[in-house]
């Protein structure tokens, strides 16, 4: 199939290669941002162990 | 400490050898007379296969040590390392589906003992998770972890071994008794990438056990307070 004028001919290796880079990129990056998440979780409850030692402390 | 200090030169290693990698697997390696184009994705499929393996190697290693020592830091360790395992497995399974649908015109073929050998080791370790967490947390189910994790990696060598087994050899043997069948700079790029890779697991198995361990500190920490 030709191309359109003034666009650039991409081919189905191209584009599968391309693909396969993507696919390693978008792992990683989904696993950040799991991660990413699973550390404002983590920061969230540090806050709340924080706040419990102040409430403690005020009540004793 | 040691996490603390080592986490951003392993980031650090990670991107740098990451950067070199893509350049060279896209610029430098010369392309393939047979395949063209597309060969290049193996310098991230094989190392991505690879670093599978090591993952899987590492998990039975650490359940191997908790089996002999009870230490309740290497069945966390093992888990984690099974986690990445199964991780850099599902990506060496699609990048090899797409490499599969280009070179032979076929996204799966179960025809290939290669093949269907790493889905079966894959899915072994996914049912991993599916049995440790179907018990609850103590020793009953590391025990149980670290048995699974130690006949898994029985299956690591049948799974290499399988593609110079095979009798079909569609897949192609690259690494042979006599050495890699390619060229000098195609190797030198090869083992970059791989170097990349399993920085990446040491990077990521770092992020995820201090992540882990800070969970169970804080666990412990809020029974502390509360209890």
């Amino acid at each position: 199939v030709a191309s359109e004028p003034g666009r650039p001919h991409v081919t189905q290796s191209e584009k599968y290669t391309a693909a396969a880079y993507l696919v390693v990129f978008l792992g990683v990056l989904v696993y950040v941002v799991i991660i990413g998440s699973k550390l404002q979780r983590l920061q969230r409850e540090v806050e709340q162990l924080v706040a419990l030692v102040k409430e403690k402390r005020t009540d004793g | 400490v040691s996490i603390h200090l080592k986490l951003p030169v392993l980031a650090a290693a990670c991107t740098g050898l990451f950067g070199l990698a893509i350049g060279l697997a896209l610029f430098y390696a010369p392309e393939d007379a047979d395949q063209g184009l597309s060969q290049r994705i193996f310098y991230f499929h094989v190392p991505l296969a690879l670093t599978a393996y090591a993952c899987f190697g590492w998990g039975a290693w650490k359940a191997l040590k908790y089996l002999r020592t009870r230490d309740e830091r290497a069945d966390l360790e093992s888990y984690v390392a099974i986690h990445q395992g199964v991780i850099f497995g599902a990506l060496t399974l699609l990048t090899g589906s797409i490499w599969a649908r280009v070179s032979w015109g076929v996204w799966w073929s179960w025809g290939e003992d290669e093949l269907v050998l790493f889905l079966v080791l894959f899915l072994f370790y996914c049912a991993y998770f599916m049995l440790r967490f179907s018990v609850d947390a103590g020793p009953a189910r590391a025990n149980m972890s670290a048995v699974y994790a130690l006949f898994g990696v029985v299956l690591i060598p049948v799974s290499f071994l399988a593609i110079r087994l095979s009798k079909q050899f569609i897949h192609p043997v690259v690494f042979k008794l006599n050495g890699p069948q390619m060229t000098g700079s195609q190797f030198f790029t090869f083992c970059v990438c791989l170097a990349a890779m399993l920085t990446l697991f040491a990077t990521l198995y770092a992020i995820e056990l201090a992540g882990k361990r800070l969970d169970r500190s804080l666990r412990e920490l809020k029974e502390l307070l509360t209890g």
